[in-house]
């Protein structure tokens, strides 16, 4: 005997088996994201003060864009398939996986940026960021020390605060409108002894970079993985499979679009949280 | 499968692309009001989170078909919604009624307790 | 009744129409079958039970005996764990016995044991084992709603399983720092490894959690598509509700957790402070960490998954302690409606609860009542369960047999457990009793006489059915009485442990707070208990042997049923052939009435299946 309801709704639930396995398996992320989202909260609530102007607000408003573009060509696959098109729905298939692949390389490029960014806190006080141009051979960074040598630092800000502050608390001083602003200062000369404290932006850094690359690397990868299964389904599209038990792939794609749909929901409230707040 | 037959879905076709548009739209305002860089934190929040519920509940009505399914997804995500904002606003609350004052980083060059070692 | 249709093997009775011969691989490794996949779990669990009790074993020789040499055992854990774990004692001659657990060896036990426990073996075995086993039965289906991720959430089990056991072995130790893996301390523990206990505790968790995870869609899934006509949902089996509002609790709670693991992983081995205050001393010296963190953040996630953990742990258990009763006792149980909403309500509450396990973090008075009044109000769901399964015994005509007997143990006992629960919900008296061996003795007694009785007694139930034979019942019995003794000698003298301030998680005991006439401190009646808990506890470790025992040798040597339905009982996992063969009915099934139509006034007989129509009725 085969297992009912595998293509056909069950008439009271007037739903499919995977469609119910997919909402409850969407509910799960939700309390997962939740999670991070509520650490997110408790951890800048209780910061002294909170990085702004960090992250680059074009960059990711043009990854939104591609991922909302991606989830109307994923509706359409879908609704051409239903329709009877599959070579259509197949196109829009393949369109939804590379703005996948333009998502990914963008963060990608996000991330790298961030690495070579580096924090530096000089002993009299002064807080700076910036791209380190040229290091001396000697230069080693040990956890948050530098041992000995020099770098050359190219710093985007530099301001005074009291000795063991950070960037942020020094920044949290400004009026808002001027943290977002990003001058750019003259090379500056630091020796190892000067330097109290330097670390790049990676998520040792600071909580609000933790929780940064938590977040949107988790997101990430969950792009990653729709990935794969809708590349599974582009393919699937030409085999035998599609053409006779057309209902049942189409049903893939709605459930696949459905996970697909549920990382660009997630996406829509990371952007603002993590860039613009 | 439940209300999408083959011309329910031709006729969706033009309220996809609607929805889009109102996505982008939601975007590009959501990214203007934050070049107004309000003072306020609390004003702040509100707007973005506004719209960004706005776009959200345009994804999941729409795209993901909520709004012609029945009970038992909605039953699945009252659920869960409740559970989320439990956990998001309890676990807030309990930091709120810490003692005034209460951060998790101490600030410059905290005392060295004078402890020996292990 | 139907004579038996007893079948020697799975695959060779009213075949299905595209049966094809499968390979020894396909059928008992990599079954999709969701009854293949039940008793994996099963025996899976078992042996993780075992393994977590012989921890247990080791630990409370420690706490009796400290500083001697663990007999029999003692060398062999030093040749597998290393001279550091396992110290020598130093007997007056001046030799040297191996086998002397040191502090670090017994919190890495201590921390293990619960993991185990909690994790590996019961919430497998209650959830998994007996609800993929079961629960497509009950309700008339074929499979699982997604047989293929059934296979593999057993997988990603036996994987997280793997892990766990492997930590013992690699340099460090096991995770140390409890089962509830507090930070600072799970990340700072074992600093002069990278890849130590805890980062392999924290993998394992991940793969668990999927399992879980999984396991939970597929079973709700299964239970709101797949039940057969005439099949409503008040028509279900308690225990199909029981499972369903676990597999919501696992659903939910989880991810959670999850998201709390990788950030103590990313704590761990990429050096962030998510759960590292600023101004933390680490062995003298200010840790070389960013700051920022919270120790509290860990606690709100670990803590939301961990109350309804507790309840994923006891729910199965309740819904087959009802079974069990209902059919022991020739009646219907008591209060199907009350029980179903009581259980939905228990789901539903255990959410908003779990800061009840957080009372001496420091927490304003507004928070902490808003806790300890939800967990009050959760304890009255609790209490209608108890008294409705107590009500059905009132003119039940008793059937004293083993799984009636845990069945019933299991009432007194969880109301002993629950009731003892009261003075830590309330956060002024959970001040003094937090932490001390009051909650052990409480959390045990819900579980151990709890749900480790309600699961023998599912056993002993159920196994005809798997097996074809009964399990003994002069074993079963003997398993029983010493077993409920035992329990009980192990725990009681824990909760007098506790109000006496004798604090968890100490590997002396309690030695160093050892009061006297001069100084104040814990009475020397209260440590000595230790000696006779430990007594009490390897004495029931010997009374698991008969079980064991009991349950391989009868498989062959067993009494053998006379009827494919040798309990008489409603539900319809008992109108199929023994053992079910592969798509579970061999005809359609339609369901006409109630589960539990036991002793119905003007039928000849005293029961009457769920899917039997109505015209065979006497009247």
């Amino acid at each position: 005997m085969e297992i009912p309801y595998t293509v056909q709704p069950r008439a009271d639930t007037g739903l499919f088996n995977a469609k119910v396995g997919i909402w409850l398996f969407l509910a799960s992320e939700v309390m997962l994201f939740g999670a991070l989202f509520s650490s997110y909260i408790l951890l800048r609530v209780g910061a002294n003060s909170w990085p702004h102007g960090l992250l680059n607000v074009p960059i990711g408003t043009f990854n939104t864009a591609v991922l909302i573009s991606s989830s109307i060509t994923m509706v359409l696959a879908w609704a051409n398939m239903k329709m009877g098109n599959p070579g259509l729905s197949r196109i829009y298939l393949g369109i939804t996986v590379l703005c996948g692949f333009a998502f990914l390389g963008v963060k990608t490029k996000e991330y790298y940026d961030k690495f070579v960014h580096y924090e530096v806190r000089l002993v009299d006080g002064t807080v700076t960021d910036g791209h380190i141009k040229e290091r001396s051979g000697d230069f080693a960074i040990r956890g948050f020390k530098a041992e000995k040598g020099s770098l050359v630092l190219e710093p985007l800000n530099v301001l005074h605060a009291n000795p063991g502050e950070s960037m942020a608390d020094a920044m949290a001083r400004l009026p808002a409108k001027e943290r977002y602003a990003h001058h750019h200062e003259k090379e500056m000369t630091i020796e190892a002894s000067q330097i109290r404290w330097i670390s790049n932006y990676t998520p040792k850094h600071s909580p609000y970079f933790a929780i940064y690359f938590t977040l949107t690397g988790l997101h990430a990868l969950h792009v990653f993985g729709g990935m794969i299964v809708l590349s599974y389904l582009f393919f699937q599209n030409r085999l035998a499979f599609a053409r006779t038990q057309t209902e049942r792939y189409t049903n893939r794609l709605e459930v696949g679009g459905l996970f697909w749909h549920f990382v660009d929901l997630v996406w829509i409230f990371l952007f603002p949280v993590l860039y613009l707040l | 499968m439940s209300a999408h037959t083959h011309d329910d879905v031709r006729k969706h076709l033009k309220l996809y692309i609607g929805v889009f548009l109102a996505l982008l739209v939601g975007t590009a305002i959501t990214v203007y009001a934050w070049t107004w860089h309000f003072e306020s934190v609390a004003v702040t929040i509100t707007v973005a989170l506004f719209i960004a519920c706005i776009k959200a509940f345009l994804v999941a009505g729409y795209f993901m078909h909520l709004m012609s399914e029945r009970k038992t997804i909605y039953a699945i995500l009252l659920t869960t919604v409740f559970f989320f904002a439990g956990l998001m606003y309890l676990t807030v609350w309990s930091r709120d009624q810490m003692p005034r004052g209460t951060t998790y980083s101490v600030g410059p060059n905290p005392p060295v307790p004078s402890v020996g070692t292990r | 009744m139907e004579a038996s249709t007893h079948a020697a093997h799975l695959h060779d009775v009213h075949e299905v129409h595209h049966e094809h011969e499968l390979s020894f691989w396909q059928k008992y490794i990599f079954s999709t079958d969701h009854k293949v996949i039940g008793i994996q779990y099963g025996i899976t669990a078992l042996l993780f039970l075992l393994f977590g009790f012989s921890l247990m074993m080791m630990m409370r020789w420690q706490l009796a005996y400290p500083d001697h040499a663990i007999p029999v055992v003692g060398g062999l854990l030093q040749k597998a764990l290393g001279t550091e774990m396992v110290t020598d004692q130093i007997l007056e001659n001046g030799a040297k016995v191996p086998g002397v657990m040191s502090a670090d060896l017994y919190n890495a036990f201590g921390a293990m044991h619960g993991t185990i426990m909690v994790f590996l073996a019961i919430v497998p075995l209650a959830f998994a084992a007996f609800g993929n086993l079961v629960v497509p039965l009950q309700i008339g289906a074929v499979d699982m709603a997604f047989p293929r991720v059934n296979m593999v959430s057993y997988q990603c089990y036996f994987i997280g399983g793997a892990i766990m056991l492997a930590s013992f072995f690699i340099p460090g130790g096991a995770a140390k720092s409890g089962w509830t893996s507090y930070s600072p301390l799970a990340t700072v523990a074992d600093l002069g490894h990278t890849f130590n206990g805890q980062t392999f505790w924290i993998i394992g968790m991940v793969f668990l959690i999927t399992s879980s995870l999984l396991g939970a869609v597929n079973f709700i899934a299964t239970i709101i598509q797949l039940r057969a006509p005439g099949m409503t949902w008040m028509r279900l089996p308690f225990f199909v509700w029981a499972q369903f509002v676990t597999a919501f609790l696992l659903l939910l709670a989880f991810p959670p957790l999850e998201a709390a693991a990788v950030m103590q992983l990313m704590d761990n081995l990429v050096g962030t402070s998510f759960f590292l205050p600023s101004g933390l001393i680490v062995s003298g010296a200010p840790a070389n960490i960013s700051g920022g963190g919270s120790p509290l953040l860990w606690q709100h996630l670990f803590w939301f998954l961990g109350h309804p953990e507790v309840y994923v742990l006891i729910l199965p258990g309740m819904g087959m302690v009802a079974e069990i009763i209902a059919n022991n006792t020739r009646k219907p149980i008591w209060g199907y409606k009350s029980l179903v909403y009581s259980v939905l309500a228990i789901g539903f509450l255990s959410f908003i609860v779990w800061a009840h396990h957080m009372y001496l973090t420091g927490m304003g008075t507004k928070i902490s009542t808003f806790f300890q009044t939800t967990t009050m109000i959760i304890s009255i769901p609790s209490v209608i369960i108890l008294t409705c399964l107590f009500i059905c015994l009132w003119g039940g005509c008793i059937r004293f047999d083993s799984p009636g007997l845990f069945a019933r143990a299991f009432l007194p006992m969880f109301g002993i457990g629950g009731l003892t629960g009261l003075p830590l919900g309330f956060n002024f008296s959970d001040l003094h009793l937090h932490d001390t061996y009051y909650v052990i003795a409480h959390f045990h007694y819900v579980v151990a006489p709890g749900t480790i009785f309600a699961l023998f007694a599912g056993i002993y139930y159920w196994y005809p059915k798997i097996t074809g034979t009964f399990m003994s019942e002069y074993w079963g019995k003997v398993h029983f009485w010493l077993s409920l003794l035992f329990l009980n000698l192990v725990f009681q003298p824990m909760f007098a442990q506790g109000m006496a301030g004798l604090n968890r998680r100490m590997a002396d005991g309690g030695a160093t707070y050892a009061g006297s006439d001069t100084v104040v401190g814990i009475a020397p009646s209260v440590l000595h208990a230790n000696v006779h808990i430990s007594w009490a506890a390897w004495l029931l470790g010997i009374s698991q042997i008969p079980f064991i025992l009991n349950f391989f040798i009868s498989m062959t040597k067993g009494r053998r049923v006379a009827s494919d339905n040798p309990w008489g009982a409603t539900t319809l996992e008992w109108q199929t052939p023994t053992p079910p063969p592969h798509g579970n009915f061999t005809k359609p099934i339609e369901v006409y009435r109630g589960p539990y139509e036991y002793s119905v006034p003007g039928h000849t007989a005293d029961f009457t299946p769920q899917n039997e129509p109505e015209k065979l009725k006497h009247a």
